[in-house]
């Protein structure tokens, strides 16, 4: 399937080409990005299921689907799903929990004290500080606009989606947030914080659950502030 | 396998007992995305054949003394629903299943890109709601689907497809009758784009020539059924795609 | 595996509540879109597939032939299982059936029992020595909420549209529509803060403090009731329930297959 438009990946070929594990990408000379593999006789296969981009010399396929894949200084919301003494431990939405140690929050904590902070249930933007070559990974509240995250409405979505939401140079995530007057907080993780009126939230969560279907199309932006548009006619 | 049977099997003509010549596939429809909750999933009719598959991961793994430090483990769990067989199967794995788990995992492992989640597991599930022979391969060839639908990284997907003898004749696809009443049971998986078999099993008695024959009619029935896997993603995202299933051929 | 709630979740449910509304706009008291499919597995002798918005239930029903109980020689038995299969939802675990499985089986089993849907005297073939087995297995495919009124509806519509294989235990004689007498419908209410919702969807039953759950007949008369989570409920919100699961039964009533 191939559909003609802008490739909204920044790639500088305008093709927007679905392509399947296993499926031949390139026979030589070009180098394996992610979603990708190479053979010893320089051949390059997709290993998931995605859009193909090709950018200079490298194949790579953004796919359409996966857990999140921790990476160092994202962004992400995370739920706490434990609590001991001198860390919690947080949901990511990734084959891999996350712990954040009391040392890498902005509070004073006593021993046995992390309860009266941060507990079970309790939602928080957080910034993914260490990944090691285990996959063990850390989570930290330093940083500007990390904190606990209360009220509003949360929503989750298929990782590798998330840049649809957000839009190139943000593009996206501005119309949302002009045409519903809502704040949207977004973590790398799938997880999108709204906050606003319930009215709003309600549109909002229908306009993200519509770019996740149509994550994979060509003018999503458009369609979508058209989509928004019109609402706020009626 | 191997019991007497008064049924003709294959006809002086050489069609089979359903009508098929001896290298046609059934017929077989695959669709992807069926269920909600799964990571990934995917569904396939297969003759009379129906199982389901869904993928889990990756995910921690459980229980933790089958972790892996370097790698993510594959569980694939087979199992036949109680009601998928004429006789009524009681619930829970039995032998069968546990080995027939043991080489489908195996399969997916050896196409996964495991190395990529230490630590973790990759929950493969395959739910038999209506057998009619073939079931594992039915099961693998849906998993593979699934497990592309949930964006875990493979070196390609995984066909797989079963011949046999029957009434002295080697034939493709066994549906239920051959298989109880037939002579040889031959299920294969491969990897498309390399040819290597990472799924062989066989019960029975086939002479070399015999063994030769099964695989190279397998090997071109594998290659129509990876066509029908990768349709079946790309039907997903591209409602335009000409054509997801065989009316049966080769 | 128990589920965490974010309390963000939580909070939002409870501000639609407040409003109104539910998470995905429907009225406190309307069920969610049914689909109801039957005759999908041939091997079965009777089945049904049912949608309850997300959640997905495939109920099998197979027939053999098997002594009766000794308390009971004239009639034939009827058996229910659950299976919560790992593949519908992440909590799901592997093994034997567990107490949500149980509970699931016998409540279904409960309401088709009780309201005498099915004449076990019907299903005597030899009184003392031969009888029909009934099995009714309810296949759990996607945890999508109301895991209860879905099987509870696949049974009746699987059972509905089940033949009883005779010619093939008794030969001479023809294979019969399995006689169903009456029709049974689940109707389930969950319970949060003072917010009463029919038909839980996912976010919602994770979030309940109680659920009741209400049998009822075509006659509006309660077969079977069973309260779950560790919650409470008024004299007064039983039986506004009570009210609310004849009415919601007429009406799910209607979609059951001929």
């Amino acid at each position: 399937m191939k559909t003609e438009g802008k490739n909204e990946t920044g790639g500088t070929e305008g093709i927007r080409e679905l392509v399947i594990p296993g499926e031949l990408l390139s026979e030589k000379d070009m180098q394996p990005g992610t979603g990708t593999y190479q053979e010893d006789d320089g051949k390059i296969y997709a290993n998931q299921l995605g859009i193909k981009s090709v950018r200079d010399k490298f194949i790579s396929v953004i796919p359409l689907n996966g857990r999140y894949n921790p990476r160092v200084n994202d962004t992400v919301i995370g739920k706490v799903i434990d609590v001991a003494s001198s860390t919690w431990l947080f949901d990511i939405n990734s084959p891999y929990p996350a712990p954040l140690h009391v040392t890498e929050t902005p509070w004073r904590i006593d021993f046995g004290d992390t309860g009266r902070y941060l507990n079970v249930g309790d939602v928080v933007l957080l910034r993914v500080s260490e990944v090691d070559e285990t996959k063990k990974v850390q989570v930290s509240m330093r940083g500007p606009g990390l904190r606990k995250l209360t009220g509003g409405a949360i929503i989750e979505i298929s990782p590798p989606k998330i840049p649809r939401v957000i839009g190139k140079n943000a593009s996206m995530i501005s119309v949302i947030q002009k045409y519903t007057n809502c704040k949207l907080h977004v973590g790398q993780n799938g997880r999108i914080w709204i906050d606003g009126s319930i009215e709003k939230i309600e549109k909002v969560i229908e306009v993200v659950k519509k770019i996740e279907k149509e994550a994979h199309t060509v003018g999503l932006t458009e369609s979508i502030t058209k989509y928004l548009s019109v609402g706020e006619k009626t | 396998m191997g019991g007497k049977s008064d049924i003709k099997l294959i006809n002086e003509d050489g069609t089979r007992i359903d009508g098929r010549r001896e290298n046609e596939l059934r017929p077989i429809k695959i669709e992807t995305g069926v269920l909600e909750r799964a990571d990934g999933s995917a569904y396939i009719e297969w003759g009379k054949n129906k199982v389901l598959a869904a993928v889990y991961g990756p995910r921690e793994a459980h229980p933790r003394h089958l972790q892996n430090p370097t790698r993510a483990i594959v569980q694939c769990k087979y199992n036949m629903a109680a009601f998928s067989v004429s006789d009524r199967k009681r619930p829970g794995p039995d032998r069968r299943s546990v080995e027939i788990s043991k080489v489908i995992s195996e399969a997916i492992e050896c196409v996964t890109f495991t190395e990529r989640f230490p630590r973790t597991s990759i929950d493969v599930y395959i739910e038999v709601l209506q057998a009619d022979a073939g079931t594992r391969c039915a099961g693998l060839t849906v998993a593979s689907v699934a497990l592309a639908d949930a964006g875990i990284p493979m070196r390609d997907l995984i066909p797989a497809c079963a011949a046999g003898k029957v009434d002295g004749h080697v034939v493709l696809d066994l549906c239920k009758e051959e298989d109880n009443f037939g002579e040889a049971d031959l299920p294969m998986a491969i990897i498309p784009h390399s040819g290597k078999i990472i799924l062989m099993q066989m019960d029975g008695n086939l002479s070399v020539a015999e063994f030769n024959k099964a695989t190279s009619m397998l090997f071109k029935a594998l290659g129509t059924i990876n066509d029908l896997q990768k349709a079946a993603l790309r039907k997903k995202y591209s409602p335009t795609f000409e054509q997801t299933e065989t009316t049966g051929g080769e | 595996m128990e589920e965490i709630v974010a309390d963000i979740k939580k909070d939002y449910i409870y501000h639609l509540a407040e409003t109104g509304k539910r998470v995905d706009n429907r009225e406190f008291d309307e069920v969610r879109p049914i689909k109801i499919e039957t005759g999908v597995v041939s091997s079965a002798e009777g089945s049904a597939r049912v949608k309850l918005g997300s959640t997905d239930v495939l109920v099998g029903i197979k027939m053999s032939v098997g002594e009766p109980f000794p308390d009971t020689p004239n009639s034939g038995v009827l058996t229910t299982n659950a299976e919560m299969i790992p593949m519908a939802s992440p909590t799901f675990e592997s093994g034997p059936p567990s107490k949500d499985a149980i509970e699931l089986a016998r409540v279904v089993d409960r309401g088709i029992r009780e309201s005498e849907s099915i004449d076990l005297e019907k299903l005597c073939i030899t009184p003392g020595e031969k009888v029909w087995i009934l099995f009714i297995d309810t296949h759990i495919l996607d945890y999508g909420g109301n895991l209860i009124d879905a099987a509870a509806i696949g049974a009746i519509s699987a059972l509905k549209t089940t033949t009883v294989p005779s010619s093939t235990i008794l030969p001479g004689t023809e294979n019969f529509q399995l006689p169903v007498n009456h029709l049974p419908i689940a109707c389930t209410v969950a319970k949060f803060g003072n917010y009463m919702v029919v038909d839980p969807g996912l976010d919602e039953e994770l979030i309940a403090d109680a659920r009741l759950t209400v049998t009822t007949d075509e006659h509006g008369n309660i077969r079977a009731m069973q309260k779950g989570l560790s919650g409470s409920f008024t004299l007064d919100e039983v039986e506004k329930i009570v009210k609310l699961s004849s009415h919601i039964g007429k009406e799910i009533r209607k979609k059951l297959p001929e």
